[in-house]
């Protein structure tokens, strides 16, 4: 095991107390990390749970591609200890501060630039140690690449924003970072680059991020020398320099389009759906993928254009925080997050309202 | 007259009469199959040690058909199993006495392929391999590729969440596919995913993958398709220890590749294989390697000389390239072709699953090796050296009294090793029948519990395949005490938390 240069300590047993005294008493609670994704979700109240003090890497084998963390691990440190050995995680999160958690990245299932070319946070989630609301701290998964014994708890929790468990502990998949990336720029309306993008994805480019933004096209490769060499000639463009700057401002929402009051809608569509006709600003990833839309149109309007195209809208900062600010899930489907809610939190202690109004 | 026929009693028999009657105002006449001998073809799935004759069969074409049988069988509590084409490896399809068993192999269509957004839409009773030759034309594939792919459904491997050769860098089920349309114990349609890249409130996408048919009834699966690499080369390395090969694997991924493919077949699996199919195995090795990179031509063409670099510090013996895409195949036809190749140097062979820790592997594969002499039994092994999921087959005659048990008992301690040192059960076959036991192992009465609440959430009643993949806790403690009854206390030093 590496030694982790981050203060070390296992409070699980306390936060198991913690849960256990909540649920006896009713009390609602609010799990939080650095509480820098309180932005997000809707507007939550109760008993701050803070799981900062549970931190630390647990282990981490840079030939077995995997490193298992407590929660309260800061995201910088995990990048840290990881980049020493040559390696990242995959799903390029986003910190949107200095003090993320690994334990809020994957509660809230961030995923970043290279999220549609190397997969999701989800994707890369191995395991989890998680408290029920029982107070009861369960293991799920494992720190193996493959394993399909009992249900896939561990992927369950990714995204869930703390609603069903306090996530302890998580280990996941790691990737080598790349020998070389290059970043090139075209310029070409919005249009011809869903089109383009959507063309590259479907051949054997090693295309790592892409963002559409006031005619202009970024498209960074990741891969070996040659292979970068090789895929430049094919897409064309003009290289650009400092482009580890321009990702980050991306992935953290620090670039220019992200200023201003407007709220910020995120639009999850298929990635080769046409340009939506909403009023406002867009930023374009994830091959078409992901689309931020700074508007006023109403959630209403907004939802049903994207739901037209398959996808939803997500109000992701700003606007309206007390009502709905995720897709309105169809009867059916709410009905299983209920069930589910009452599976692992039967007092309903944890996060409440955060998701949904309704659980 | 075998022992499942004996069982079907007269009461069976007007039980079985008055379903198939009321099943048939929903279904075609033909697709309710209530006759022993319509019944038998389904007794069992891969897993042929276990067979059951179930009550009924039958075989829907139209989602609103599979919705009616549902809303039927929840009336009446009868127990669902869902069957896609039967090849699975745990006994996850084996029927139930009192239950109906539904098959989806009349699902067999390709609804859509969409290339723009690089999906195919597909029924669930379509084998995995079609949705590749339906696309290669165009330059695409589908990643996942268990060994049986050219027989198993694309149902079947949702609800196992399969693998296959490719997991280490594509992933495995779970990473491929976008959405599904599910009917629930009820007979409601929901649908789950999107095809977008993620959807709105919990990753029930996730959960229903793997679930074993303990969820729902998958009858639709949308799947992304890859494009196909431009250029793959294959390396087979020899080494003169088993150790070393396994040493060899972590020293590979060391270098930053992560290959397409990286398998790993000892002594009496390339011997096996070798006879069958002369793929040109080294037989004197004590274990190889076959490592597959795929990329761009410029991208392969350096990582090739990594890894031979890699390799030969690790101590091999011998490398060779395959010189060219018919020499690849036939490289990897040997390994394509292990399990039938243990079929024809045994009568019966056992296949375990167990996923550990690659640096484990050395130790892990002397230890099964000295399991097998304690129990006088062979062991090949043919696994997925990348992703450290194990598979060792456990050669033996069925027709030797005794021998199965004693198989079946090695099998179970070789997962529980696989749990000691880090590892699970089960890496891509599932839980099933065969792997209910150990799961008391490697999980908690907690866990047991919470797994099955979460079972609960989709379906109270537990209609849908019970008894299968989450053992209950009484089972667990019989486990447990007939262990303690010869004297032998599982594991006593592992946590049991």
């Amino acid at each position: 095991m590496e030694p982790a240069s981050i203060p070390d300590k296992d409070i699980a047993e306390e936060l198991c107390h913690t849960v256990k005294r909540a649920a006896s008493e009713g009390t609602p609670l609010r799990i939080q990390g650095a509480d820098t994704k309180a932005f997000y979700g809707r507007h939550s109240e109760g008993l701050v749970v803070d799981v900062r003090a549970h931190s630390g890497v647990v282990s981490y084998e840079p030939s077995e591609l995997v490193i298992t963390a407590r929660a309260g691990t800061r995201l910088a440190d995990l990048k840290s200890v990881m980049a020493e050995r040559g390696q990242m995680l995959g799903f390029e999160p986003p910190s949107y501060a200095d003090d993320a958690t690994l334990g809020g990245t994957i509660a809230c299932g961030f995923s970043g630039p290279r999220r549609p070319y190397s997969g999701a946070a989800r994707d890369f989630v191995l395991g989890t140690r998680v408290i029920n609301g029982r107070g009861e701290l369960m293991r799920f998964g494992g720190q193996v690449m493959k394993n399909v014994a009992g249900y896939d708890v561990s992927r369950l929790m990714v995204g869930a924003l703390g609603t069903l468990g306090v996530i302890a502990e998580v280990s996941l998949k790691v990737l080598p970072i790349p020998a070389r990336e290059a970043t090139v720029r075209l310029s070409l309306r919005v249009e011809d680059a869903i089109r383009r993008m959507n063309e590259w994805a479907g051949q054997p480019i090693p295309v790592s991020a892409t963002c559409h933004y006031d005619d202009n096209l970024w498209v960074r490769l990741s891969g070996s020398e040659k292979g970068i060499a090789a895929a430049m000639a094919r897409i064309g463009g003009d290289a650009v320099d400092d482009v580890a700057d321009f990702w980050t401002s991306i992935r953290e929402h620090r670039h220019a389009f992200f200023d201003g009051v407007r709220p910020l809608w995120r639009l999850s569509v298929p990635q080769g759906s046409p340009p939506c006709s909403l009023d406002g600003d867009t930023l374009i990833e994830w091959g078409g993928g992901q689309r931020w839309l700074k508007t006023e149109a109403s959630a209403e309007t907004i939802r049903a254009d994207i739901a037209r195209m398959g996808g939803h809208a997500v109000l992701f900062r700003g606007g309206d925080r007390s009502s709905e600010v995720f897709q309105p899930l169809h009867p059916g489907v709410l009905e299983l997050h209920r069930n589910l809610k009452d599976a692992f939190d039967p007092e309903r202690i944890f996060n409440c309202g955060r998701m949904y109004e309704d659980f | 007259m075998s022992r499942a026929a004996e069982s079907v009693t007269r009461g069976s028999r007007v039980e079985r009469e008055t379903h198939a009657k009321a099943l048939r105002a929903w279904l075609p006449q033909h697709a309710v199959l209530d006759q022993v001998e319509e019944l038998r073809p389904y007794e069992c799935d891969g897993l042929s040690a276990y067979r059951k004759l179930p009550l009924l069969v039958v075989l829907p074409d139209a989602v609103e058909q599979v919705q009616a049988v549902m809303r039927y069988c929840a009336r009446q509590q009868i127990p669902v199993v869902a069957r896609g084409a039967g090849t699975g490896l745990s006994g996850g399809a084996l029927p139930l006495e009192n239950g109906v068993l539904l098959s989806l192999a009349k699902f067999n269509r390709i609804l859509d392929i969409d290339l723009v957004n690089r999906t195919a839409r597909v029924q669930p009773g379509v084998r995995n391999l079609a949705i590749t030759e339906a696309v290669s034309a165009s330059g695409f594939y589908y990643a996942p590729d268990p060994s049986s792919q050219i027989a198993c459904s694309i149902g079947g491997n949702v609800a196992e969440n399969a693998g296959g050769l490719h997991c280490l860098k594509y992933g495995l089920t779970v990473h491929n596919i976008m959405k599904l349309q599910v009917v629930t114990v009820n007979g409601d349609l929901i649908t789950i995913g999107s095809d977008g890249l993620d959807s709105p409130g919990y990753d029930l996408l996730a959960l229903m993958t793997g679930s074993e048919g303990m969820l729902g009834i998958i009858v639709e699966i949308t799947v992304r398709l890859l494009p196909t690499p431009e250029s793959a080369k294959l390396i087979m390395a020899s080494f003169a220890e088993v150790e070393k090969a396994g040493n060899a694997v972590g020293d590979i991924i060391a270098t930053g590749i992560i290959p397409g493919g990286l398998e790993m077949m000892d002594n009496m699996a390339t011997r096996a294989t070798e006879d069958f199919v002369h793929a040109g195995y080294d037989v004197d090795a004590a274990a190889i390697l076959l490592c597959e990179l795929d990329g761009t031509p410029e991208e392969v063409d350096d990582d090739i000389l990594r890894v031979k670099g890699a390799l030969q510090r690790s101590g091999c013996t011998d490398i060779r390239i395959a010189r060219d895409e018919q020499e690849r195949q036939l490289f990897w036809s040997g390994r394509k072709a292990a399990f039938p190749a243990a079929g024809r140097i045994s009568p019966d062979y056992y296949c375990i699953d167990g996923t550990i820790p690659r640096r484990q592997i050395g130790k892990v594969l002397t230890r099964i090796a000295e399991m097998g002499r304690e129990y006088g039994l062979r062991v090949a092994n043919v696994f997925h050296a990348g992703d450290g999921n194990l598979h060792p087959l456990i050669l033996y005659d069925g027709n030797k009294p005794g021998e199965l048990e004693r198989t079946e008992e090695l099998g179970g301690k070789i997962l529980e090793l696989c749990v000691e040192v880090g590892g699970t059960i089960t890496g891509e076959h599932g839980v099933g029948v065969e792997k209910i036991d150990q799961m008391c192992v490697q999980f908690s009465p907690q866990e047991l519990t919470q797994f099955h609440a979460l079972k609960r959430a989709f379906d109270p009643k537990e209609l849908l395949n019970p008894g299968k993949a989450v053992p209950t806790l009484s089972r667990c403690a019989e486990f447990g005490a007939m262990h303690v009854r010869k004297g032998e206390l599982k594991f006593p030093h592992l946590e049991r938390f």
